[in-house]
């Protein structure tokens, strides 16, 4: 009897009542603040991974639904926000991405770093300099930094709890022991607060002392693994490595920026066409633009 | 059974016990040695081991000994933490001045107290060492558990203790899977070694292992106790490791020490009849 009334349209309008619209920020309220007491938590401790009930996205699981959660829960109508893939704001996902924060709440966007309040990123920090009114907000696919050395979700929570990075350390050593070098590069593991080891997933070695007692503050969200956490403002970041092979960041000995000339950014390497050399570009986009025109 | 007092010793037993199962009222009295089974008939409880003491001293190994499912393997995982003791006290003198029961502590500080305490050399390589890591990486587990981050450093120790545990030092950084046997339990050993413990838990360290590689491994071990003046306790079986190995040694029989003695002596002169049968069929 009841499912015949389900199935009675005019009674399921008078159930749901008139249509609402699209709240601001796209989420309800509620979800919004239980994200916002996910990442209080994860300021108040942090490196920690704090998890939270990851909501359905317009995009998938794994395509930024994360950072997206956690800017549409933090976003206010005077913000203006800045979205960047791979250093791009004209990348396929962070037009999405942008779109979407645009469209369901309001506020200007926009591809300077100087004129933005919320930067969502998944693969850089952008050159420019950030500061106390910048917060970045970071998509991740992997929160968890020891899921290489290990699976079991009961041993990791042990090892985090009682700060037991001792595999960790070892996973270092063998990659060293076998390649010579420490061959990670995004992802890198650090140190946060001299607490936890979190994943920096997945911004390059290049971009970690940036994380390092910054002024701005920083929030992960990994929304398919249903985790947030955060290095908030002037915390202590230190990149795991041993005292005698210093961490060192990325380097394109000698190249150029073809665009700019740029020798002092992120490049990356598009390959050469009948086997001459490839050539190198920022990969901060805004910043490059910005460099041609002075 | 004669009391026969250490001095100094380093690790203290007292009344260290092991019930898997209901513990009921007589279930001690239904079980031991003398009834000549571990199970509770009213219950099905296992009384795996009850009422264990003893004392190790510095430099000294004692050994345990008895059938398979005497309770040998309970008592040693006690210890170590690997399994939860029903009850008993356990102190080791170098650590809290003694005044800590081991089968008290919480699960971190256990882990604390053994990555330079105690150390255990399992019969198993595969449940002492990640068999996936390189030789080197299995030692540089516990020394950067101690806080070592030095990669340098880590190597010079690694190395220093694969010299000392006869692993050739070619093969120090290959994975642990492609060795033998013989070459894993020495690298085990190597490991159980990393932060200079005070006391070393050997469990049937050499069973599995042809006889003429079981003999070095155990020449191995028996210089290494002197060596390091370790304190050690050695389960086994083989009354060929036990004469060895350990200059005292228990009896333990359905879950109950039943001898207490010198090696030497419980040898050529076993008192209880249960070690009496023992060692006739480990001489005939």
């Amino acid at each position: 009897m009841t499912m015949n009334a389900v199935h009675n349209g005019s009674h399921l309008d008078s159930i749901v009542g008139e249509d609402p619209g699209i709240p601001f920020a796209l989420l309800d309220e509620e979800s919004k603040r239980e994200i916002r007491r996910a990442l209080l938590h994860a300021v108040c401790v942090p490196g920690y991974q704090v998890p939270f009930g990851s909501r359905e996205m317009p995009v998938a699981r794994g395509w930024g639904s994360g950072g997206l959660q956690i800017t549409l829960a933090i976003v206010g109508k005077t913000d203006i926000v800045k979205v960047i893939d791979q250093g791009d704001d004209e990348g396929v996902n962070a037009v999405n991405l942008r779109r979407l924060v645009v469209t369901s709440t309001g506020i200007e966007e926009s591809t300077e770093v100087v004129e933005s309040t919320i930067i969502q990123s998944r693969h850089r920090i952008p050159e420019d300099e950030m500061i106390n009114s910048h917060t970045l907000v970071l998509q991740v696919p992997v929160p968890e930094p020891l899921r290489g050395v290990e699976r079991d979700m009961r041993e990791l929570a042990r090892m985090h709890s009682e700060a037991d990075y001792s595999r960790m350390w070892v996973s270092l050593y063998e990659d060293k022991v076998r390649n010579g070098v420490i061959t990670q590069t995004t992802g890198y593991p650090c140190l946060v607060n001299g607490r936890y080891v979190v994943a920096t997933t997945p911004i390059p070695r290049w971009d970690i002392p940036r994380l390092h007692d910054s002024q701005f503050l920083t929030l992960f969200g990994a929304g398919r693994e249903k985790r947030v956490y955060a290095i908030p403002p002037y915390t202590l970041v230190e990149p795991l490595t041993f005292e005698d092979v210093p961490f060192e960041v990325e380097q394109a000995n000698g190249a150029q920026c073809r665009l700019c000339s740029s020798s002092e950014s992120f490049l990356v390497e598009s390959p050469g066409t009948n086997g001459d050399a490839g050539t190198w570009t920022c990969s901060d986009t805004a910043w490059c633009r910005a460099r041609r025109i002075k | 059974m004669s009391k026969i007092v250490i001095p100094d010793s380093v690790l203290k037993v007292s009344g260290l016990g092991k019930i898997y199962g209901p513990i009921t009222d007589g279930a001690i009295e239904r079980t031991g040695s003398q009834v000549g089974t571990a199970r509770d008939h009213q219950t099905g409880s296992i009384v795996a081991a009850w009422d264990v003491n003893f004392e190790v001293a510095a430099g000294e190994a004692l050994g345990i000994v008895g059938e398979s499912g005497s309770g040998k393997s309970t008592v040693l995982r006690c210890i170590a933490g690997d399994i939860d003791s029903s009850v008993g006290d356990v102190r080791l003198s170098t650590f809290e001045n003694g005044e800590a029961n081991l089968l008290t502590l919480d699960a971190a500080t256990r882990r604390k107290m053994r990555i330079d305490q105690l150390s255990v050399v399992y019969q198993d390589p595969a449940e002492g060492l990640s068999l996936g890591v390189t030789a080197g990486g299995n030692i540089a587990d516990p020394l950067t558990a101690a806080g070592w981050r030095n990669f340098e450093g880590i190597r010079v120790r690694a190395r220093d203790l694969l010299q000392r545990t006869e692993v050739p030092l070619d093969r120090m950084d290959d994975i642990v899977r492609s060795f033998s046997g013989g070459m894993r339990q020495r690298v085990q050993i190597a490991r159980a070694l990393a932060n200079n413990p005070r006391l070393v838990l050997l469990d049937e360290p050499t069973t599995g292992l042809d006889a003429s590689v079981a003999a070095g491994v155990l020449d191995l071990i028996r210089g290494l106790l002197e060596e390091f003046e370790l304190a050690a306790i050695v389960v086994s079986h083989d009354f060929s490791v036990i004469e060895m190995l350990t200059e005292r040694c228990i009896v333990m029989h359905h879950g109950r020490v039943v001898e207490n003695a010198l090696t030497d002596q419980l040898l050529e002169d076993p008192h209880h009849p249960y070690s009496q049968k023992l060692v006739s069929a480990a001489r005939a």
